[in-house]
């Protein structure tokens, strides 16, 4: 029996992103696989390939939403007509929890197609666990929020950015999906040490993690999801099941993406480390 | 920080130094972002307003080939960078993103000259594309539907996936060997993706001016174009905006059919209708 709403879907194991050029093997291979996530505006459409394709994957396997535009942090209200399709997908889905990013991306309407940092400020964690509630509420789901990977800092901060996301959730009373990656293409941009991040989460609101790979360049880090994830990413992965165990995890690769098998390989080796874990969590 | 991220970029895809105001973009940066020991204010302002149009482009790379190879990297980079400054995003999924290219196309012949023409069709036929790819496809209407049916006063709904088309050059087989090297049309993450100009082709060379009607449509969940007769545009089309099949059937008046006209319409509507292109009554 899970302690809570958010941790309690440990028997989900390894998925990984369901993605277009995959389509034809998974439907015609039906290979073994947890689960799968969405990015849910692909399919909040009304009809047409995606959702033909979604139907038939919900026959054999389960599928977690996740979303890249609600746009918890933008300041403007949420969009009555986005939450009224994510909610006939949620639906259709069944969706155990529904997750989204911690950030901001439009502004007057004008929608920039970004994860883009917020400033962690008490005012800004106010207004966004208001409009995670009022979401939630509408969509009769758990929600969970994902710390976005950044590249710039903002002077009026008030907090670490895993403060920042505490207070949010507590506020909120929602879950988070903690991308290891994320912690760790920002602890590189913003000079932190990313297990303090790690160290810093409450491990009872942790529902997911995502692990991914990420782009190197001379004076920064961008986070490409078009690589293999790296060694200190898997450590932390490794410390952040330490402290949440088993949780529902998977692998983003949404550019240059290889076959249906690397994929699946890479994200599978995540089981070493979910292996050690397979009833309690190690609580430390 | 919005303003600069949606601002259009300067020579070499760098940041504007001036800020709309006339001062340094740099002095604008550094009042709300931290520097740190590698990268300025500037700089790491620099990263989002570089990768949100990006981005952008990327997506209308993806689907829009056509116009791109037909336009040239360069003078297609120049045109959507035009046209995201006309008409930003307002939807929450890119799909929607290129919505509004073939209303800026005509409003803005300058961008795509001398292939105005040819650039505004194939930006249609693209367009068409992706709403066959995922528009609803409703219920079809079955011949039974039809029994007792009023010619002059039935009038029929075409699928919300469904595009009727009049063009000026043949961009059918251009496209569908074009789509056949560059692959299928990407979805929407925010995943950053990096700047990956494609092949340059050579299809555009067989381009040829001549009347083309096109239906684009979906069936069994693939996307089709389906080359249409003078006179089935004519008849779809009057369909289409509302007109009744007996007042639609009269607008075939004086055009040549190469059949009894009678059995003409029967043929068509019987290929219609096993194609499920109608979806209902209005």
């Amino acid at each position: 029996m899970p302690a809570n709403p958010f941790n309690g879907f440990t028997d989900y194991g390894i998925g990984i992103g369901l993605r277009v050029p995959h389509f034809d093997h998974i439907l015609s291979r039906k290979p073994a696989v947890d689960w799968f996530e969405i990015i849910s505006e692909n399919f909040m459409c009304d009809g047409g390939r995606p959702l033909e394709v979604l139907d038939r994957i919900l026959e054999q396997y389960r599928v977690v939403q996740h979303g890249v535009s609600m746009y918890f942090g933008s300041s403007e209200k949420l969009n009555r007509e986005h939450l009224k399709k994510l909610k006939r997908l949620v639906r259709r889905t069944n969706t155990p929890w529904l997750s989204d990013h911690l950030c901001w991306g439009s502004v007057d309407g004008r929608y920039t197609h970004d994860l883009l940092p917020m400033p962690y400020t008490f005012a800004a964690a106010k207004v966004t666990a208001q409009k995670i509630r009022a979401a939630r509420d509408f969509l009769e789901v758990p929600i969970c929020v994902e710390n976005v990977s950044s590249y710039a800092e903002f002077h009026v901060s008030e907090m670490t950015e895993w403060e920042f996301l505490n207070e949010v959730v507590e506020r909120a009373d929602c879950g988070i999906l903690l991308d290891v990656n994320n912690i760790y293409v920002s602890s590189r941009n913003h000079n932190f040490n990313p297990f303090d991040y790690v160290n810093g989460v409450p491990p009872d609101r942790v529902a997911q993690i995502h692990i991914a790979g990420h782009s190197k360049f001379r004076k920064y880090i961008l986070d490409t999801h078009d690589h293999p994830v790296i060694d200190p990413v898997w450590k932390l992965y490794e410390r952040a099941i330490h402290r949440v165990g088993r949780t529902a995890t998977l692998l983003e690769w949404d550019d240059r993406i290889p076959s249906f098998e690397e994929v699946h390989g890479e994200a599978l080796k995540a089981r070493q480390f979910l292996g050690h874990f397979e009833k309690e969590p190690a609580k430390t | 920080m919005a303003n600069a991220v949606m601002r259009p970029l300067g020579p070499g895809d760098r940041m504007q130094r001036k800020w709309i105001d006339g001062r340094l973009t740099r002095r604008v940066a550094e009042s709300f972002i931290k520097p740190n020991a590698r990268l300025t204010s500037f700089e790491r302002l620099e990263i989002y307003n570089q990768q949100y149009w990006f981005r952008l482009g990327n997506c209308l790379y993806k689907d829009y080939p056509g116009l791109r190879a037909i336009l040239g990297d360069r003078a297609f980079e120049k045109l959507i960078r035009e046209y995201l400054m006309r008409y930003p995003s307002r939807s929450y999924t890119l799909r929607n993103l290129g919505s509004r290219l073939v209303k800026f196309l005509k409003t803005a012949p300058g961008a795509t000259a001398p292939r105005r023409q040819l650039a505004l069709d194939i930006a249609r036929l693209e367009w068409a594309h992706i709403e066959a790819f995922d528009n609803e496809a409703r219920p079809p209407l079955e011949p039974n539907d039809l029994l007792d049916a009023n010619a002059a006063k039935l009038r029929l709904r075409l699928q919300p996936h469904f595009s009727l088309l009049k063009l000026q050059y043949v961009v059918d087989r251009f496209l569908i060997d074009l789509r056949k090297k560059v692959g299928l049309r990407g979805e929407a993450s925010n995943a950053i993706e990096q700047d990956h100009h494609g092949e340059k082709n050579k299809l555009t060379r067989n381009l040829k001016r001549k009347d083309n009607f096109l239906a684009v449509h979906c069936y069994q969940d693939q996307v089709y174009y389906k080359r249409l007769e003078p006179g089935q545009f004519v008849l779809l089309s009057a369909l289409q905006n509302g007109a009744t099949l007996e007042r639609a059937c009269v607008r075939l008046a004086g055009l040549k059919i190469s059949e009894d006209l009678g059995e003409a319409i029967q043929n068509w509507f019987s290929d219609w209708m096993a194609l499920g292109w109608f979806c209902g009554l209005k």
